[in-house]
């Protein structure tokens, strides 16, 4: 579970993240969905401990952020923004490296890694080095290795951005299947439509702060608009009026 | 410590696949030095060969009018060889450069010699092209040589000893050892040994750091449970093994090098043998830690590949700097120059090279000091990793 309360952040004279508080629980899918530099990346980059926010906590299964987080980064896969990989690594080593960091016991990493690589369909080319890899079969090698640790909670930062439909389908089976193990997934985007089909909850952010929380039923009811694409535009408008 | 080791191992193998990286540190700074090096010593070689065998072109004109002046030129080792039509042309020649330097005999010259008015003869020579100043130079002391003979000559002829000439006998006694001699060219194979060093890890300081950070997997990497202190430090320890291969590389191409160059024609016998390659290793083992983290130090504040490369340049020249003003000034070991990172391996390596007795508290402070400038560097990667302003 995570649970954000209140965190500001800022950079120099920007104020990208004006105290947010959301909570994803285990077992539901959280959509953080926004428009561009609504601060949705800031709030995940606190979470997963690269950022220290200004003001304010969070915590990952009970570990704050700030105060004990390499605690809360035992307990988080993480999925960055444009991550990028080790060009002359293969696929299977650029995630084994990190089943290595991560902990895994040396003996359970060959399996680890070849389960999580079946687990995504990325066979055809684990033993490929990732240089010159389309950004779908990046995408999911990064995938890959923020869950070879078996994470309770996942963070995934636009996840589906420069993906084909294909790829984007079968991350969204993927995403689903995490959450029937009960895990705590927590993405973000910017697609209306993506965060629908998916998300349980939906946290809507505009200029750093939170529009909206609610499912999408509630989020229909509460801004009076059936249409999913309307609700949105209308619960960012209530942060920008004021 | 297991991230430590994961790290290290990881950067490793990501960089020996890397071909840039390989080259710099197996190809370029070891090869280069030896390379350039040996192209200098054959340079020397020649040169020294040259003043002392061979003979040298002097262009006479007037050649029948002091044949016995003429005799003694060729008994020092200057061919004769016919000048320009006239002493106009003479000068025109000496000035195009057609002829680095013209003698000219006048007619009388003879004539004059016999009445012991001083004779006169002309060299005509271009003191601002150095390479024939040399010649002219030569030419000049032959015929002084010539002169003092004649007047030797003549002293004894009027029952006087020529001796009185000779007020003074200025006796050059080098007492430089062969071993010596060869420090002051040898002086700068230290500094390709730093250069070599620096150079092998030099990529892959940039790789770890900034080159992480523009690919955009340090971001994910920092998300991990891993303390980033260990995390650095394997990244330092990696780049470390790289210019410890590549400083290895370069003593041993050294060795073989020497090994072919006929020095002892220079006149120097270099104390290289493989127990001295050894020791000039481990004394410039702790300049590796310090090399290590200084570029890494300076690579991680970069944002891009391309702007640690520029930073790197700067670093790579900075440690050869006092080795360069040290042989400028020809300064000789004392113990303030050994709490100055390489200086005081170079210092110490020279002696080695000359066969000299070695200072052990020297040494010990060398390595004391590039121990304790490297520590704290590695401790300002620790720190600055542990901030989050490292993604910007």
């Amino acid at each position: 579970m995570i649970a954000v309360d209140s965190i500001h952040k800022s950079f120099g004279k920007v104020h990208a993240v004006r105290g947010v508080s959301f909570t994803a629980p285990d077992g539901k899918i959280t959509g953080l969905l926004g428009p561009n530099g609504a601060g949705k990346s800031t709030t995940l980059r606190v979470l997963y401990t690269v950022l220290k926010p200004d003001r304010g906590s969070a915590e990952i299964d009970g570990s704050d952020v700030v105060t004990d987080s390499l605690a809360a980064r035992q307990k988080i896969g993480a999925l960055p923004h444009g991550a990028g990989l080790y060009p002359h690594l293969s696929a299977r080593e650029n995630v084994a490296y990190y089943a290595k960091l991560c902990g895994v016991d040396n003996g359970e990493v060959d399996d680890r890694v070849a389960s999580i690589i079946r687990l995504l369909e990325i066979e055809e080319f684990a033993d490929r080095r990732t240089k010159g890899f389309s950004q779908g079969q990046r995408t999911k090698v990064s995938l890959a290795r923020a869950l070879v640790h078996d994470p309770q909670n996942v963070i995934l930062d636009e996840p589906t951005n420069g993906l084909d439909v294909m790829a984007t389908r079968s991350l969204r089976h993927l995403i689903l299947k995490l959450k029937d193990a009960g895990r705590c997934v927590l993405f973000s985007s910017h697609v209306m439509q993506e965060v629908a089909a998916l998300c349980d909850d939906i946290c809507i952010i505009a200029n750093g702060q939170v529009a909206i929380d609610d499912s999408i039923d509630g989020i229909r009811e509460r801004t009076g608009q059936d249409d999913l694409e309307e609700a949105f535009v209308a619960a960012i408008q209530l942060v920008g009026d004021e | 410590m297991r991230t430590l080791l994961t790290v290290f191992f990881k950067e490793i193998i990501d960089n020996i696949r890397d071909r840039r990286t390989l080259a710099s540190a197996l190809i370029m700074g070891p090869i280069f030095g030896p390379v350039l090096f040996a192209f200098v010593i054959n340079l020397s070689i020649d040169r020294a060969l040259d003043d002392a065998e061979s003979s040298m072109d002097l262009p006479v004109i007037g050649q029948e009018h002091a044949p016995n002046l003429i005799r003694f030129l060729q008994s020092r080792n200057i061919d004769i060889i016919d000048g320009p039509a006239d002493v106009d042309g003479a000068a025109e020649a000496v000035r195009t450069g057609a002829h680095d330097v013209v003698l000219v005999i006048p007619e009388n010259f003879g004539e004059q010699l016999a009445d012991t008015i001083p004779a006169r003869v002309e060299l005509f020579s271009d003191e601002a092209n150095s390479q024939g100043e040399k010649e002219a130079r030569r030419a000049r002391s032959a015929l002084y040589a010539y002169n003092q003979q004649l007047a030797g000559m003549r002293l004894s002829a009027r029952g006087v000893n020529p001796m009185l000439l000779r007020p003074i006998n200025i006796d050059e006694i080098d007492v430089s050892t062969p071993s010596g001699r060869s420090a002051m060219l040898l002086g700068m194979m230290s500094y390709f040994f730093i250069f070599a060093l620096l150079m092998g890890g030099m990529y892959l300081a940039i790789d770890t750091t900034a080159g992480e950070r523009e690919r955009g997997s340090l971001e994910p990497l920092l998300s991990l449970p891993i303390t980033r202190g260990q995390l650095i430090l394997g990244k330092i320890m990696a780049t470390c093994v790289f210019m410890a291969a590549s400083l290895m590389l370069s003593l041993l191409s050294f060795y073989v090098v020497l090994k072919f160059m006929p020095l002892e024609q220079l006149g120097m016998t270099p104390n290289f043998d493989p127990g001295v390659v050894a020791a000039a290793f481990l004394l410039l083992l702790p300049f590796v830690l310090l090399g290590a983290a200084l570029m890494t130090l300076v690579a991680s504040f970069t944002k891009s590949y391309k702007e640690a490369q520029t930073w790197l340049s700067v670093v790579l020249v900075a440690p050869t700097l006092p080795v360069l003003v040290v042989s400028i000034l020809t300064l000789r070991p004392q113990l303030e120059f050994m709490f100055v990172p390489s200086l005081s391996q170079h210092l110490i390596l020279v002696d080695m090279i000359k066969n000299e007795p070695l200072n052990g508290l020297f040494i010990a402070v060398s390595a004391g000091s590039t121990l304790a400038i490297a520590g704290a560097l590695t401790w300002l990667c620790v720190r600055l990793y542990r901030r989050e302003g490292l993604l910007g």
